[in-house]
């Protein structure tokens, strides 16, 4: 097979070019958000609210309403709950996660097991990508746009937010508001991406992209160019992995932005560990030398 | 008779059960640089959020320029120079960046900065000596010029007052010099300062007044006046004066 045909055969399918269309877009939308999340130290969080969706995306399904308001009311709530327990008890913060995400998970799980449907529910689990049909692509792509659009607006205004929120307050901005938005944001990509890697790999497309650009940069707006560029190849790597391997393609996707980060973590030109071990090595040895001479 | 700068009437502010500032009063004249002094616990932090309208008091009042917080804040009157542990430095950020920072009250909504801002945001790093490592990224400062970065950014917002929470912990002596001539060059054109420290060596030359704090204000006057030893024993307790003897 020539390389050309390589790549245009999965394409002959309409499932696989919807397949690839919303991986590719949720990648995009998650990697851009991933960029502030793992600056503020949100991956918990990120992980927390994309579980946490989970009850509303199977109620939304059985009350006939759009996933993404389910998803909207459960990732709120989940994020109210949250800090609740943090601010009235002497529960920390990452218990309290763990406790509120993993119970609407489990809640969500059952929900799922009494809910008598034709499409099989569990599919948000793991993500269906094979089976995404052409309203769901729709609706990935409008969601997507609108996450989009408001993170390329607003991203001046959430990086001063996660940089230093006393100072936003400071000159009359509301950082309540700012960490808000970014939190309904958090809700609003989690619906997107549950289409194309499943609830429990959401997470994953919140954090990688965000952590693997930032090993490659010190400039943010850089940050917000790498991730999405590199997120969006691992989503097309990993969905023709997937294609001739036969392989679970939401898995293959997240596996491959793993794998560029550990590329990325060892050989980043400046905070790579090899990079950053010769140039102590060589610091000691120029230490040495001196000493001996 | 002139309006203060910053007027605190009997300002009291309890973090659940503890009570962080006890009724305290004081005023600063526009202009004037003032430090803060008092130990860990003192209230000096409580005090600069409550200048800032971080916090809610229980009783009294903060007033800026004669106006409430809430009013200071929206024309960007109040600077704040955070203490240095209280920053990421490893934030992806150039030092022109966080200068940027200070337009963002004063642009569109989505702090697209215009020419003016540029231009504001040069001004204010030629005024701090740091046009130089405009590009650098913050972290990669040295602390006084890290400090600096940050009076640049109160500058660029067009602060008439600035707040500073201990500029001069982790700060060489000869940064600690060129802080100092910087602070009183804007104290010079009208702006007031208020700094927080515990350093108390650098205070007489630096500062117009100084204000012991301990929960309450204890003493406002001039530093040379606050910082006698039995005054300072009020605030931090005996072992300050056994160890200056």
């Amino acid at each position: 097979m020539n390389p050309i045909e390589f790549l245009l055969e999965p394409l002959s399918y309409d499932f696989m070019t919807r397949a690839l269309t919303v991986t590719v877009v949720a990648s995009i939308v998650c990697a851009l958000l991933s960029c502030w999340l793992v600056l503020i130290g949100w991956s918990l969080m990120g992980d927390a609210v994309s579980h946490a969706v989970l009850p509303g995306v199977v109620l939304a399904y059985v009350v006939g309403a759009p996933f993404a308001l389910g998803a909207l009311i459960f990732g709120v709530l989940a994020v109210a709950l949250i800090g609740t327990l943090r601010d009235t008890s002497r529960i920390k913060e990452d218990a309290a996660i763990g406790v509120v995400f993993t119970t609407l998970f489990a809640l969500g799980i059952v929900l799922i097991s009494v809910t008598p449907s034709q499409t099989d529910l569990s599919h948000i689990l793991f993500g269906n990508l094979l089976g995404v049909s052409t309203p769901d692509l729709l609706q990935v792509v409008m969601l997507g746009t609108v996450a989009f659009a408001i993170l390329l607006l607003k991203r001046r205004d959430l990086t001063l937010y996660a940089f230093d929120p006393t100072h936003a307050h400071a000159i009359g901005l509301s950082p309540r508001v700012l960490g808000a938005l970014l939190l309904g944001l958090l809700a609003l990509t989690s619906v997107i991406a549950l289409q194309a890697v499943g609830v429990v790999l959401v997470v994953a497309l919140l954090i990688i992209p965000g952590a693997t650009a930032y090993l490659l940069t010190d400039r943010f707006p850089r940050m917000l160019l790498i991730a999405p560029i590199l997120s969006a190849t691992c989503a097309v790597v990993g969905i023709y992995t997937s294609y001739y391997l036969d392989a679970a393609s939401g898995g293959m996707v997240v596996l491959t932005q793993g794998l560029l980060f550990g590329i990325v973590y060892l050989v980043s030109p400046r905070h790579g560990i090899i990079a950053t071990r010769v140039s102590t090595f060589r610091r000691r040895q120029l230490v040495t030398q001196r000493a001996d001479s | 008779m002139t309006v203060p700068a910053i007027a605190v009437k009997a300002a009291t502010v309890h973090y659940g059960d503890v009570l962080a500032l006890d009724s305290a009063t004081m005023s600063i004249d526009a202009g004037q640089v003032c430090g803060l002094i008092g130990m860990n616990g003192s209230g000096k932090s409580t005090l600069f959020k409550a200048i800032m309208g971080l916090i809610q008091l229980d009783r009294g009042s903060v007033l800026i320029d004669g106006d409430p917080p809430a009013q200071a804040r929206k024309s960007g009157v109040v600077g704040y120079v955070p203490q240095g542990e209280d920053v990421d430095w490893d934030f992806p950020l150039s030092v022109r960046d966080v200068v940027m920072m200070g337009r963002y009250g004063r642009q569109g909504w989505t702090r697209r900065p215009s020419r003016v801002d540029q231009q504001a945001v040069d001004e204010a790093l030629d005024r701090v000596e740091l046009t130089d490592l405009a590009a650098r990224q913050v972290g990669a400062l040295s602390g006084g010029q890290r400090k600096r970065a940050f009076v640049a950014r109160g500058i660029a917002q067009g602060a008439t007052i600035m707040l500073l929470d201990e500029p001069f912990a982790g700060v060489d002596k000869r940064s600690e010099a060129t802080i100092s001539t910087l602070l009183r060059s804007l104290s010079a054109e009208g702006r007031t300062i208020l700094i927080s420290t515990h350093d108390l060596h650098t205070l007489p030359d630096l500062c117009d007044e100084a204000i012991l704090l301990m929960k309450k204000v204890l003493l406002q006057g001039i530093p040379s006046e606050v910082l006698k030893p039995d005054n300072l024993a009020l605030a931090f307790g005996l072992d300050v004066l056994n160890r200056d003897r």
